[in-house]
Order: C-alpha cells, then structure tokens, then sequence
C-alpha cells in the first residue's frame, strides 16, 4: 500500500484461541509499584500451538 | 475504534480492537479520519480540495488509498469490531488460583522520605519486621493456592527489605528447597533503597532475584529533596556507588532504576538522564503517589509540562541507541509482536484476585497499595482469604467494568489500570484516576511511535519484523505463523 504501512503486531482475535495460560505477571509488582497498565508485560505463554 | 496521533513526524494510527499499528501519510489519516463518518465521493472531493495541488494526488489515487483503508477493514486491521468482552471477562472472574505475593518483609526504613505512600514504610500502623516462620507460612500458602501455575512471583518489600535480610536470604532458601517437588518456578524481586546494600548483598541476589527494584530519582539534589535519614542528611551520595557496583556485576539479568518525580521536579527527563549518564541502563521513572494536598502533588498545570517531557524522552531514546547509547524505561517496553494476549488486556492488574500483600503479621490485603486500610484487610495466610465477597469486586473488575474506559483508545493497552489509583482517586477499584490515564495515554503514544521509528530504522515498516529473542511462540503474530 502505497500511503498506509502496517507494523506487525500479536493479532488480538487470533489470542482468543492461544491466550489465558495466565503464567505472566500478574502486577506492577516487581516494577514500578505504583501503577498497572499490561502493555510492557511479556507473553509467557509457552503452550499456545501444542 | 481508532486512535489517530501525530507525533515525531509520524503519522500514526491505532486499531483499538484488533491491537495494529498504522504509519501513513498525511493524505491517508485523512482519509482515515473521515472514513466512517463521510461519502466515499466526499472524501475524494475533500482530498483533492486539500491535497490537489501535489503531484502525487489525484482521484485515482485518492481512490487506490481508500481502496486500501477497505482492504485493511475487511483484514480486520481497521476498525475492527469489539468481541472481547464475553470471552475475556470470564477469565479472570473465574480464577481461584494465587500466584503472586508482596511480603512486606520489612514495616520500617532507614530513610525518611516524606513523599512515601508506605508512611516511612510503617503503612500508618506499628514497625515491625516479617519472621521466618511468617514468610514460610505465606510461601506454603501460596504454593497450596496456585494449582495450575508454575511461575510464582514473590516480592520482597517494605519499607525497606534489608533490615530484615538475613530472613529474606531464608525464605529463598526455603522457597528453593519446595519449589522443584512442587512443580514451580519462584521469581524473586527484592526493592531497595540501597542504604544497606554490601557484597553479601549483591551476590546473593545476583544468584537469586529475578529482579532487583533499585530507588533513584535522579539528580543528587532531586534525590536529596526527599530521600533522606532521619538525621535530614540525603542518601545519594551513600548509594550511588553501590548501586554501580550492583548493576555492573549482576551481569546481564533484570534490573529498574526506579525513580519517583514530583510537583518539584516536572523535568524529570533531567533526572531520567542523569541515571543513564552514570551507567544505568534499564529506568523507571513514576509519577508520585500522594494525596492532592501534599506540596509535591502533580497539578493540572504540570500536565502539559509532563506531556512534553515524555515526549522529549521518546526522540532522545531513539536518538541515544542510534548512539549506541540506548537504555529502556519501563513505560516505553512494548513488545507489539509478543506482548500479552486479549486475557490480559481485559482483566489487568491481579491485585485482589490473583496477588496479594502480606503483612508482616501475616494479613492478606489486595495489593501494597491497600496496606494498612482495614477496609480491605482480607484475611491471612493462616485462613485463607476470608472476605470472599471482596475478592469477588477485584475478580469483576477489569476494563469493561469501568464506564469510564468504554470509549478509551488506550483501554486495552491499559486494561483499566490500577485498582489502588482508582480508589485513591475516586473511592471505588472500578472508577479510573484521570490524571493518571491522561499521562499513560501520553506514555503510549510515545511508546509506539519509538516502536515505529526502529521499525522504519530496521527496514521492518513493510516488509514485516523479524521475530527477535524471546519469542513465546504464541502463534498469534504474523511474523512467523
């Protein structure tokens, strides 16, 4: 396309099917401590495909 | 839903629901911004009315680009629909499992800062420090409550953790004796202020920590405006050259500087600086947390202020590591490709839920946040969590429990923030703190357009990102699936 590009990014409706191991972290807790937003957190899923 | 920002000479657009990132031409936002609301023939009329004059516009391009904005609609790229919330609601309001506690270890500091939210680390009740046999009883505990998962995160927390050391150094050792029988994974975070860090120190949790939370605001005399002893004298000077000692021999493993700015120092970029002109390399830098009275609370007049300093950090970042003198700062890790899944942008945090504070006398609240308000003392690690119908209010609250966040570009980037700042702020865990979306929007923004400069650096912005180290195989990215 020529005026539009696209970064690639974790397609949220395919994670419907691949997320929820819930084995990511769970807080702020061993960071800042004063505030939770999930955008910095890592994927921990090691599972998704199996 | 989308969100359009310029920033950096970028021109970006967000999907909201479908997680993508745009980077466009002036004459494609455009387009963008007038896509669901105007006539395709308008939007062609209006273009050429604004753009005609460039050689690169006219109607048969002005056509291929909203032939294009169709395309990325039907990909589900662009405004995609929202059908989240009956999938990912139920997740966390049916979690029984803990996997993660705060052991206030420590209810006393050897530093006074007056801009403590912990009170000088007594949370507003009696000094006291967590015993052996407590801390065992909060890891068994947590173990017998976290069937099904294998990482479990244990903080070390206060006040300030070494003044009870030796006692950390046994709950490790007792956590490792356990955790292999058990199926589980301990991660360690140990938070300081550095005054009584020495080698034992230092190795023992370059072994064991996964993390270690260093406290530094900054420059010597931000520092020394609040991090000072009970004699008033300020502890930069004591500190600095152990936490370079720290860092340096950690060898490679996780590590924040962590800094707090205030009213006093809304050029905390300075600060942020500072730290990374002395060496540091991995930085958090978080707005203050205290009530609006308090001198050093943020004020709507600082927003503006704050706005730009975030900003200003975001070009220097790009501008350092192009240097090969980059560092990270917490806020600005986004991991697009493998960050967190649809789940965990909905549900959030886990206080309440999923993770716990423990006192030193064994009492379960919600989060550290929450110590020391007996409104939300919720049991202890002997009982078990006793006030069921609380934990049920943190289980239901995530980013569709809060109206506020209904029309949120950021919300599942956010996913409805923290349950302690909300309170603080409006008296319930599932109101918002408007100051503290505003700058988190900010933080975003700045986030993703540095994601998009080393994307455009990288030659990634077209022809897609490589997957990097620490891919989780999730399956979800179009990088490698």
């Amino acid at each position: 396309m020529k005026r539009i590009q696209t970064i690639n990014t974790r397609d949220l409706a395919k994670s419907v099917k691949n997320g929820g191991c819930g084995e990511c972290q769970t807080s702020c807790q061993s960071a800042c401590k004063t505030s939770c937003g999930v955008a910095n957190q890592k994927c921990e899923n090691k599972n998704a495909k199996k | 839903m989308i969100h359009q920002y310029k920033l950096n000479d970028y021109n970006i657009v967000l999907d909201v629901n479908s997680g993508s990132v745009h980077v466009v031409d002036e004459v494609a936002y455009d387009i963008i911004a007038a896509y669901e609301t105007t006539p395709r023939a308008e939007i062609v009329a209006q273009m050429m009315a604004k753009y005609g004059d460039r050689e690169d516009v006219n109607k048969a391009e002005i056509e291929q680009c909203i032939d294009d904005v169709e395309a990325l609609r039907d990909a589900g790229k662009l405004f995609a629909e929202d059908k989240f919330r009956d999938v990912a609601v139920n997740f966390k309001a049916n979690n029984t499992c803990i996997k993660a506690l705060c052991l206030h270890i420590a209810h006393t500091c050897n530093l006074n800062c007056s801009y403590c939210f912990a009170s000088q680390g007594k949370y507003h009740g009696d000094r006291a420090l967590m015993s052996f046999e407590t801390g065992k009883r909060a890891l068994d505990f947590l173990v017998e409550n976290s069937e099904g998962r294998r990482n479990l995160e244990v903080d070390f927390f206060g006040g300030e953790p070494l003044m009870n050391w030796e006692v950390v150094k046994q709950l490790v050792a007792y956590a490792r004796s356990i955790e292999e029988a058990a199926g589980k994974n301990f991660r360690f975070t140990l938070t300081t202020n550095g005054v009584l860090v020495d080698d034992d120190v230092i190795d023992f949790c370059n072994r064991e920590m996964h993390n270690v939370v260093l406290s530094l605001d900054g420059r010597r005399e931000v520092h020394d405006r609040f991090r000072v002893d009970y004699a008033g004298k300020g502890s930069y000077d004591n500190i600095v050259p152990k936490f370079k000692r720290f860092v340096e021999s950690r060898g490679g493993q996780g590590y924040y500087m962590r800094g707090t700015y205030t009213h006093h120092n809304t050029d905390f970029t300075n600060d942020i600086f500072h730290m990374a002109d002395l060496g540091f390399d991995q930085l958090s830098m978080e707005p203050v947390v205290c009530a609006p009275d308090d001198p050093s609370a943020l004020t709507e007049e600082d927003l503006p202020i704050l706005f730009e300093q975030y900003e200003l950090l975001a070009r220097e970042m790009i501008r350092r590591k192009k240097e090969g003198k980059g560092f990270t700062f917490y806020h600005y890790m986004i991991d697009l490709t493998h960050g967190p899944c649809i789940y965990k942008r909905v549900a959030g945090c886990g206080s309440g839920s999923e993770y716990f504070a423990v006192t030193p006398w064994g009492e379960l609240y919600p989060c550290h946040q929450f110590v020391g308000d007996e409104r939300y003392s919720m049991g202890n690690i002997w009982d078990g969590v006793k006030n069921e119908a609380l934990r049920d209010e943190f289980r239901k609250c995530n980013v569709y429990s809060k109206p506020e966040c209904a029309d949120c570009w950021a919300r599942l980037w956010c996913a409805g923030g923290c349950a302690a700042n909300a309170y603080h702020a409006t008296g319930s865990i599932t109101g918002t703190y408007a100051y503290g979306c505003e700058l988190f929007k900010k933080r975003m923004e700045c986030a993703i357009m540095i994601q998009v400069a080393e994307a455009e650096e990288g030659g990634a912005l077209s022809d897609g990102a490589a997957c990097g180290d620490g891919c989780s195989d999730c399956g979800d990215c179009t990088d490698c699936h």
